[in-house]
This record gives C-alpha cells, sequence and structure tokens, in this order.
C-alpha cells in the first residue's frame, strides 16, 4: 500500500488539490445561485480576497502616485500651449450651453411639475466621491478594476460609479482603502437602461467579448442604432437619466431567438479610465447648485421670451442693424437683456400731424383760415438716418 | 539500474530558486498583469502568471511543487478577479503540473522546445479555463474564441521568451 501512495505521489497531490478547489467552487457557485440568490462573497471568500488585493494594491498605489506625478509635470508645465485657445473655447461652450439650458429650462420645470402631480420620486445625484483608477484584474475574462477609496471615504458596496461622460459600473467589494470596481461590461453586470428616443425599456449586460449588450428585447423597427441610452433608475444602482452610450448594432441573437443583440458603445471609455466618480448620496430634489443654475437658466428665458415678444410687438427696434454674428453671440456670455427703448422714425411724407411741424399755440390765430399758420412741410433732414426701404414701405392694402 | 539513471538525470536538471526569488517573481508577476492592462487595454492578453508558473514547473522538474505553485498563483489571480475561487487555481495547478511532468521528457533550455511548450500550454490554460467555465460555474456566456486564443497564445510565447532568459540567471543547481 505504501508503495502505491509512494509510487503515484505526485498524481495523488494533484488530484487532491484540484479536488479541493473545485469542492470550494461548488460551494461558491451553489451560494450565488442559491434562493437568497446573493452574489457577494462569504465571509471566509470576502477575506481571501482581501489579502489578494492587499497584497498588490499598495505597490500599484505607488506605481500610479510615481505616474501621475510624470504626468503632471508634463501637462502641467509643457502641454500648456494650446490652454488658451481651449480656455475660449469652453467659455464659448459655457455660453452655448447655457443658452441651450434656457431653452430646456422650462420644459424641464413643467416635467418636474408633472412629476410631482403623479408622485414621481426621481433620484439626483447629491454627493459623490472622486476615485482614481489603480488597477485591474488582470484577466480578459473579469472586467473589474481596482480604486483607491474605499469605506473610509463613505464607500459602500453596489454604489454607482460614473463619470462625466457616462455610467461607469458599481462597486463590488469595498474594504477600507481600496475597493473593486465591476465595470458594466463585465458578463456579471447589469442595469436597467431606457432607449432615449422611443423610451422602450432593456436591461444591459456584459457579454464575453468585452462589449456591452442589450438582449432582452425582440427586434423592433423602431430601434435604430444611434439611438441615445440612457439609464432607467429602476434597478435601484444608477440614478435615472444618466447617459449609458449608444446603439452600435442591431442583429438577432442566434443563441435567444426572438431576441436581438443590441450592442452599445458605452458613453465612458471603459478601456482609458483614470478617475471616477463614486455617486455617495442620491436625493428626490435638485441639488442646491443644480438649483441656482436652473433658477438663473428660467431667468435668462423668461427675459429672453420678454425680449422676443417686444421685438415681434415692435419689429422696428431691429430695423437697420446688421444680422447678429452667430458665433459673436455665441461668444458673449448670457446674461441681463439690456432694456431698449423704442423710438419713432422720422416720417416719409411730413403732414400736419408729424412732430415738430405744428406751430407753437402762441403763434396760431384764432378764427384765421386753414393754411395761413400752417408752414410748409419739412423735409427730413439729411443727417437723419434714412429707414431701409423695405422696412418703411407700408403695407399694401388688400 | 533504471532507478539510479532516473536519479542522476533528476539531480543533473533539477534547479532551485533563493526563497525570495519564489515569492517576489509570482507577485510581481501578478502585480504587473494587474498594472499593464491599465495602461493600454489590449495588454490584457498577455497572462504573466502563466509564463511564470510555466517556467518555475520546468525549472523544478518536480510536479508537486508545480502543482503548488500553480495553485497559488492561480488562487492569487482569483482574488483579483470577482469571479469565484479556484478558475485559475485549478487550471494552472494543472499546467503547472504537467509542465513539470515535461521537464523531464524534453530539454526544456532549448529555444524551440521553450517556444513549442509556451505555445501549447497557453492554449491548454484556455481550453481548461473554458471547460471550468462552463462545466463547473455554469457560466453561459462562456466562449473559447478559437482565433483569440491562438493569438494570445501567440502573444504569450514571444513574451515568455526574454522572460525566461532573464529568469535563467536566479536559478542554480541543487
Amino acid at each position: 500500500m505504501d508503495s502505491f501512495f509512494v509510487r503515484f505521489k505526485n498524481p495523488l497531490v494533484l488530484v487532491i488539490v484540484v479536488l479541493l478547489q473545485t469542492i470550494g467552487l461548488a460551494v461558491q457557485v451553489q451560494r450565488a445561485a442559491g434562493p437568497a440568490g446573493d452574489p457577494a462573497d462569504g465571509r471566509k471568500i470576502s477575506q481571501l480576497r482581501y489579502w489578494s488585493t492587499m497584497l498588490v494594491t499598495p505597490i500599484e498605489r505607488v506605481l500610479h502616485g510615481g505616474g501621475s506625478r510624470v504626468r503632471n509635470v508634463w501637462s502641467n508645465y509643457v502641454d500648456l500651449r494650446h490652454t488658451r485657445q481651449q480656455n475660449r473655447d469652453l467659455q464659448n461652450e459655457i455660453a452655448r450651453l447655457r443658452e441651450e439650458q434656457a431653452a430646456f429650462a422650462e420644459d424641464a420645470e413643467q416635467g418636474r411639475r408633472v412629476q410631482a402631480l403623479l408622485g414621481f420620486q426621481h433620484q439626483y445625484i447629491a454627493t459623490t466621491v472622486a476615485a482614481q483608477v489603480v488597477g485591474t484584474s488582470g484577466s480578459d475574462r473579469s472586467r473589474l478594476l481596482l480604486i483607491d477609496k474605499g469605506l473610509k471615504d463613505g464607500l459602500k458596496p453596489d454604489q454607482a460609479v460614473i463619470t462625466p461622460d457616462g455610467i461607469v459600473g458599481k462597486l463590488r467589494d469595498v474594504w477600507d482603502h481600496t475597493a473593486q470596481l465591476l465595470l458594466i461590461n463585465d458578463s456579471t453586470a447589469g442595469a436597467g437602461v431606457i432607449l432615449e428616443s422611443t423610451r422602450i425599456r432593456g436591461i444591459i449586460r456584459g457579454a464575453a467579448n468585452g462589449k456591452v449588450e442589450i438582449n432582452n428585447l425582440t427586434s423592433d423597427s423602431r430601434i435604430k442604432p444611434g439611438e441615445h441610452v440612457i439609464t432607467s433608475g429602476g434597478d435601484g444602482v444608477f440614478p435615472r437619466g444618466l447617459p449609458v452610450g449608444v446603439i452600435e448594432s442591431i442583429v438577432p441573437d442566434p443563441e435567444h431567438q426572438p431576441y436581438t443583440a443590441i450592442t452599445i458603445k458605452p458613453a465612458a471609455d471603459l478601456a482609458r479610465l483614470e478617475e471616477v466618480l463614486v455617486v455617495t448620496g442620491t436625493q428626490t430634489t435638485l441639488p442646491e447648485q443644480a438649483a441656482q443654475d436652473a433658477d438663473i437658466a428660467a431667468a435668462t428665458a423668461n427675459a429672453k421670451r420678454a425680449a422676443d415678444l417686444a421685438a415681434d410687438k415692435l419689429p422696428s427696434i431691429h430695423d437697420g442693424e446688421p444680422p447678429a454674428d452667430p458665433a459673436a453671440a455665441g461668444a458673449t456670455p448670457a446674461g441681463p437683456t439690456p432694456t431698449v427703448v423704442p423710438r419713432p422714425q422720422p416720417a416719409l411724407h411730413p403732414d400736419r400731424y408729424t412732430p415738430g411741424v405744428t406751430p407753437p399755440a402762441a403763434d396760431l390765430t384764432p378764427g384765421a383760415p386753414k393754411g395761413t399758420t400752417l408752414p410748409n412741410p419739412v423735409t427730413p433732414s439729411p443727417a437723419a438716418p434714412h429707414p431701409p426701404e423695405s422696412d418703411a414701405s407700408p403695407k399694401p392694402q388688400t | 539500474m533504471p532507478e539510479h539513471s532516473y536519479t542522476s538525470r533528476q539531480e543533473l536538471d533539477q534547479y532551485v530558486f533563493h526563497g525570495a526569488v519564489t515569492v517576489l517573481v509570482p507577485v510581481a508577476a501578478v502585480l504587473l498583469q494587474s498594472v499593464l492592462p491599465r495602461l493600454w487595454g489590449r495588454l490584457e492578453i498577455l497572462d504573466l502568471p502563466l509564463i511564470v508558473v510555466i517556467y518555475f514547473a520546468v525549472s523544478r522538474r518536480n510536479p508537486i511543487a508545480g502543482t503548488i505553485t500553480g495553485t497559488v498563483i492561480g488562487l492569487l489571480q482569483d482574488g483579483l478577479t470577482g469571479r469565484p475561487f479556484g478558475i485559475n487555481g485549478i487550471a494552472k495547478a494543472i499546467i503547472g503540473y504537467i509542465a513539470a511532468s515535461l521537464g523531464f521528457a524534453v530539454d526544456v533550455d532549448n529555444l524551440i522546445n521553450r517556444v513549442a511548450m509556451n505555445f501549447i500550454f497557453c492554449l491548454l490554460q484556455s481550453a481548461l479555463l473554458y471547460a471550468i467555465a462552463r462545466f463547473l460555474v455554469a457560466d453561459p456566456d462562456a466562449h473559447l474564441r478559437p482565433l483569440y486564443q491562438l493569438i494570445k497564445a501567440a502573444c504569450n510565447t514571444v513574451v515568455a521568451m526574454p522572460i525566461f532568459f532573464v529568469l535563467d540567471n536566479f536559478r542554480h543547481r541543487d
């Protein structure tokens, strides 16, 4: 018997090691697929994951810090030559966005009123924590990142992670000073979404090839490539209305007929994430800053509407002015609209009712025949601005 | 007499590594594997821990050591992913065992053998990972993607050669 174990010592060790791991694997899979359906790890597994992460995260932080310093030197001292132009462009864009914001403010306010009437609880992002990506899972089968913030910074599992471009994923395991970020293109990730124009609801999932797909919708002619996809808020993780991406392609899913595989190009660049925002708090009312912006936009919209109204009622106030240059208009930050006092145009054919041609009352003689005191009609002064013919000519009587 | 010959071959070809190298090289491989894809996403095609497992296994020519090295490195990799522990652990344990067993049969210092060995072991690991994901984890999204696996094996083989030559400097005969 001893000779058997000695002779087959090597394969026996392999079998035992593989068997133990298989049993461990089965326990983990059973736990995830059980009635509770809890995808989170058990305490011991979580502890193992913690030690694995702690082994590499401190070194990754050091490497990331060194890399950041080098990049900062480049970006702060070398790559500043286009900053002035970029600043101008950004200011122009801010002005343009303010104009757009003013245009949308009324619709938004109306939407909020309707939502309030319906008792709809909209979740607005209230607080976020900025975090740096310091590492990856190192596997092409797992889309998972490590970030440099954790429990000590107020992070918790299942919190949404976003960038200004769109959603990125959610937190999986969170430890004191680090956390795992599960990207939306991981095959175990998912989120509730709405197709922006058609308002069709779906669920995005990560595919094995790292793409993001919706595969729970049947074929629908209304769904077209290029349509924007936003979060629905129904998953309880991502607040409603955040950009997810754009539909890239729609093909029949051969493995899940009659459903279609709708591939989405994520709005956030998931392959080049540097900084992310973890949504640590939401609220049902607009955040203070956003409310102020909305008020400003509403005031701007009101002023613009008043100016438009005045322009409609008094079309002559813009007569003779050169057409506004759209670029110049965009470059001017939106502010209070200046008050314009309308002035009467000089008459083409002055008569006795024309201001300035009637003699003072002291010069008039009571009982005098008509025409004896009426001076000759005054022709317009050459210095006076001549109105454009097209605007000044009377409308033909119909 | 055959017993004596076997022992002589084993004594002649077995290499050992300093304790620091045994610990630091796998950790460095897992660390680089985690950091490199952040610099360039396509580098996730590499599997540096697999290269290290193959190297240590064929150098030590000890199947038990190869199995344990593969298991430890694989489990460390599993800890960084969101997947259950054991997927990489099982795959790399089997690779470590086979690589160590192969060390007795072929000259693993030969460049051509090294190229062939790395290429085949990389494909074997992909097949093992697919089988584990499909049949043990019951992952419906598990796909083999043959072309991608061939490219992956080729890339890892190219990267493995300089790593093998660097690591050759840290080994010595028992």
